[in-house]
């Protein structure tokens, strides 16, 4: 298994790179310069960016230099301009994860962007998740435990708008209920913890629903089968064999499901964010993305993927945590 | 064979079972009565879809959601187990009476540890604590001959061959010294080998923990060498029940002949055919008289049109069929 | 990923037949209640925004100027004039929405045949040649599945989109818009012209398209390998049947089941998707409008007009629920051994 969690873990940078590589791709491509926004740059900085960028080499040169940028790359020990990390090995000094500098923000590196605004998302992100997954598997077990009775309908008819209904349209709706209309929670922007509500829960409401289906549909299979008879012919209680025993194995789905979900609601944010006006980096991504700002670019979609990628590795360990009988590699 | 008393442990009484199909509902047992003394093992053999299963089932109360128990009692320390709640015959699961299964493969939970599987069952039932749990549990391993059992008692099903998860379920059905033990077809999915290591540790610890079994199975021959008696069923009801020496050496009834009949016997050397009861068993087909008849080739008119009574033609064996004392006295004659 | 396969007992005979799985999907009364849900959604999507003008002389881009006392009926909300209000222009909502609908579907719709037609050829292909081939046919799938998706499709629609759009989506976007012209032109009606904004839909179908594919792939792929052991398969050739023929006689209609389920429930994810490009700006785009950017629109004034994302919002998560409940309704009448009671 240790080797088997290696390998994957030697497979993130090269495949983040290769959504990196991707991005900067489509980014060159594109009619218009990157560079270019709305204000014409005086001919001083103009030069001093395509020096910077190496706009006058060629295309693989840039290519290659962007990618040396964001991975390590040997510098001069005068060098103090790059971003990102700095470490002396020898006589040498490498840099590394230099994603250089915001075009939109100037003077504010990558970096420093990135960590500025990523709580916001972070927090969000992983309490939106984090209910979803109790939320969901609780629900979707209440609902499979009680089949075909009311509230087993009740439930999947509230699921099934809980998927349909987009987050763009379910966050307002829930701003004016609980904001407009009855007073009790903020509409907008960051504060204390009553500010997280609203967000966390649209954001979260559409997993919720997914994760309780297939907790269910998982569940009612296990229900069926022959250990299951087995654990209640040993004398259980009801309540022993669902959360010992048949839920152990019903979850196995959601654990799947895990690994889009959190890329979905990695998207989601961006939603979130602009309805909340929260300064969160799917806000900033998608300004940078519109702003022509090829490193923060850049920068946010080789985080996100490394994100995603770890996400992923996680969610299959788990997976092999709970059921043995896919450990990998073994004997 | 092994020490029997004359006390009934369990007596069942016209148990009818059905199953909500599609189709509407089906009677799958229909009026089954016998009983098991302590100490004895008692067969229940017959072809797939005769109910033999689902009479087994129903005792524990365990059949599936379509399945309901239409009438009948199962009386057992006293009381009857087709009435008992829920709650009541949980106790009596794996504590008293105890259940192993075809399949271990499928019948064991594939995520949990052998471990956890089988100390559950003592915690519940004899409060133990874990460690006397898990003493207790390796004690039975190594009983039932799983070596190294104090380092495998972690492992997972999925890692041991199909044999050694037969006794892991033995081990845990005796793991509280039942009084009873219901094993349904528990060597079926196994070899030939196996299957004989199985069924003879069935017999050696059995006596050990007093327990009686009903076995069930559609193998005669694991019927002749395991059990002191034996009912044989057919279309959900008895239509044979008696001591197993006597039911080979006169059986009395003919779809018990043709059982007996189509076992090949290797000592008559080559056969051009095997024997074969003709027809099909289709137990969809409802009717009136014995469910038999169809592929009996002694049927007459009153056997399609009326339904016989299980008449006695010696001490303690009974035949469901209206030839049962010519049948009885024309094996008789051939001894 | 389940490669159950989707015959009934009659392998040897064949393609699946038709006739159980209509009567199954008819029983199930979610279903059909969605489709009938749908149907209303295409119909008035289709006529309702000319049957509307015609009774009331408005048409969607309607701006009531001052002089006509336009003031007063901007962000109306909900009444007989106008059954859904109208936006801060006064423009009918009730128009504005349906007209979006069109694009939304159309989109939806689009975006999802490209999809069904790249996973399709893909797995197929991979199914088909196995080996090899198939193993990394599907490593590049599984790598493509890592990679977030909707961040790429974000980056190609703003740096795509409108007249950025490749030439090649430029060309096919004329060649429509001639065609549409020219079949408008027989009805009378107003010919359509080339815009940005027409150019930005259908890279839209583009974009969505190519990063959907994948899962349907998968399937393909699945369904496939496991009925290229079929009998049947051995069967047909062992009397002589072609390549071609199996193809198109025996893999295509089996296959045909899980393929129809998934990509009836790709359409909602896909103009789930479209919503929320249109709802940032990168979607659809004026003169267009979907219920994504209409819901961008609404939002804005949600405090004070809340009718004009509620309705948009209503209308779409109407359609988003019939969808999936149909698509729900395909996959239980397909492979009723499932979960269903």
């Amino acid at each position: 298994m240790k080797v088997y969690i290696f390998k994957r873990l030697a497979t993130i940078i090269p495949m983040s790179l290769l959504v990196v590589s991707v991005t900067w791709g489509l980014i060159r491509i594109a009619p218009g310069n990157f560079y270019l926004s709305e204000k014409k740059l005086p001919a001083a900085i103009e030069q001093n960016i395509k020096k910077k960028y190496g706009l006058e080499s060629s295309l693989v040169e840039q290519y290659l230099m962007m990618l040396g940028n964001m991975t390590c790359r040997v510098s001069d020990s005068g060098d103090s301009e790059g971003a990102g990390l700095k470490i002396a090995i020898g006589s040498r000094t490498l840099r590394c994860f230099d994603f250089g500098y915001s075009l939109k923000y100037e003077g504010q590196s990558v970096n420093e962007i990135l960590s500025r605004h990523l709580p916001y998302s972070a927090v969000i992100g992983v309490l939106a998740f984090l209910i979803a997954l109790v939320g969901g598997v609780s629900l979707g077990a209440v609902a499979a435990t009680r089949k075909d009775s009311r509230v087993d309908r009740y439930l999947m008819s509230l699921s099934m708008i809980g998927i349909s209904v987009p987050t763009f349209v379910l966050a307002p709706v829930l701003v004016l209920v609980f904001s407009f209309g009855l007073y009790w929670l903020p509409p907008a922007r960051w504060g204390g913890m009553e500010h997280l509500v609203l967000p966390v829960l649209s954001l979260s409401a559409v997993y919720l629903a997914y994760i309780a289906r297939l907790t269910r549909t998982g569940l009612i299979e296990v229900l069926k089968s022959d250990y299951i008879r087995t654990a209640r012919a040993k004398g259980l209680s009801e309540a022993r064999v669902v959360v010992g025993h048949a839920l152990k194995a019903g979850i196995l789905p959601v654990v799947s499901f895990s690994g889009p979900a959190i890329a979905g609601l990695l998207a989601g944010s961006v939603v979130i964010e602009r309805i909340f006006a929260i300064p969160g980096l799917g806000n900033i991504f998608v300004q940078s993305v519109l702003n022509r700002d090829e490193p923060l670019t850049l920068g946010i979609v080789a985080f996100v993927s490394i994100v995603i990628l770890v996400c992923n590795l996680v969610v299959d360990i788990v997976y092999a945590l709970i059921d043995p009988r896919i450990r990998f590699g073994e004997r | 064979m092994s020490d029997v008393t004359t006390k009934t442990i369990l007596e069942v009484s016209r148990l009818t079972v059905s199953f909500e199909r599609a189709t509407g509902s089906t009677t799958v047992v229909n009026d089954v009565s016998f009983e098991v003394l302590e100490g004895e093992t008692l067969g229940i053999v017959g072809e797939s879809g005769c109910g033999k299963t689902v009479t087994v089932l129903s005792i524990l109360g365990l059949l599936p959601e379509t399945g309901t128990i239409d009438s009948g009692k199962m009386i057992f320390e006293g009381r009857d187990l087709a009435k008992l709640s829920v709650e009541e015959i949980r106790k009596v699961r794996g504590s008293k009476i105890a259940m192993i299964f075809q399949d271990p493969l499928s019948a064991l939970h594939p995520l949990l540890p052998i471990s956890t599987q089988i100390c559950e069952v003592t915690m519940l039932h004899r409060g133990f604590n874990r460690d006397e749990a898990r003493l207790h549990a390796v004690r039975m391993l190594e009983l039932v001959g799983i070596p190294d059992a104090e380092k495998r008692i972690d492992a997972y099903p999925h890692e041991f061959s199909g044999g050694m998860r037969q006794r892991i379920m033995i081990a845990i059905a005796l793991s509280c010294e039942p009084t009873l033990l219901l094993a349904d077809e528990p060597t079926t999915a196994l070899d030939v080998t196996t299957q004989a290591q199985i069924l003879n540790l069935i017999r050696t610890l059995n006596p050990k923990f007093k327990t009686s079994t009903v076995l069930v199975t559609h193998d005669l021959g694991i019927v002749a060498q395991m059990t002191d008696r034996v009912a044989v069923m057919y279309g959900g009801r008895i239509l044979e029940i008696a001591k197993t020496s006597d039911l080979f050496r006169a059986p009395s009834n003919p779809y018990t002949k043709a059982l007996l009949k189509s076992v090949p016997d290797p000592s008559v050397g080559r056969i051009e055919d095997l024997y074969q009861i003709p027809g099909t068993a289709d137990f969809s087909v409802v009717t009136h008289g014995c469910a038999f008849a169809l592929r009996c080739n002694r049927a007459e008119q009153s056997c399609r049109e009326e339904l016989p009574e299980l008449e006695q033609v010696s001490e303690g064996h009974y035949s469901r069929c209206h030839f049962a004392k010519e049948e009885y006295l024309s094996n008789q004659s051939k001894h | 990923m389940s490669s159950k396969t989707y015959t009934n007992g009659t392998e040897a005979l064949g393609p699946t037949p038709r006739y159980g799985i209509w009567s199954r999907f008819k029983r199930n009364r979610p279903a059909v209640f969605g489709s009938w849900i749908l149907a209303i959604v295409i119909v008035l999507s289709a006529i309702g925004p000319a049957v509307f003008g015609w009774l009331t002389g408005i048409s969607s881009d309607y701006i009531p100027s001052s002089v006509e006392n336009g003031a007063l009926v901007r962000s109306f909300p909900p009444s007989l004039a106008h059954p859904m209000g109208t936006d801060d222009l006064g423009r009918d909502l009730f128009l504005r929405v349906f007209e979006g609908g069109r694009i939304s579907i159309l989109v939806g719709i689009f975006a999802s045949v490209i999809s069904l037609l790249i996973g399709v050829a893909y797995g197929a292909t991979a199914g088909f040649f196995g080996g090899r081939i198939d193993g990394v046919m599907m490593r590049i799938v599984d790598m493509l599945f890592a990679i977030p998706y909707l961040l790429i499709v974000v980056v190609m629609m703003s740096l795509f989109g409108g007249n950025n759009a490749p030439d090649a989506v430029k060309q096919v976007t004329e060649t429509f818009v001639f065609l549409t012209n020219a079949l408008m032109s027989l009805a009378g009606a107003s010919p359509i012209s080339t815009s940005s904004g027409l150019f930005q839909i259908f890279f839209l179908f583009v974009a969505l398209g190519s990063v959907s594919w994948l899962t349907m792939a998968r399937i393909v792929r699945g369904q496939v390998l496991s009925l290229k052991n079929e009998e049947f398969i051995l069967a047909a050739r062992s009397i002589g049947v072609s390549t071609f023929g199996i193809v198109f006689r025996h893999l295509i209609p089996n296959i045909s089941g899980p393929v129809i389920v998934y990509a009836t429930l790709t359409i909602p994810s896909v103009m789930l998707a479209e919503a929320f490009l249109s709802f940032l700006g990168l979607g659809v785009q004026a003169p267009y409008s979907s219920w994504g950017s209409l819901a961008a629109d609404g939002i804005k004034n949600i405090a004070v007009y809340p009718w004009q994302l509620v309705f948009p919002g209503l209308v779409m998560g109407m359609t988003l629920v019939a969808l999936n409940l149909i698509g729900d309704g395909l996959r239980d009448a397909f492979d009723p051994k499932s979960s269903k009671s």
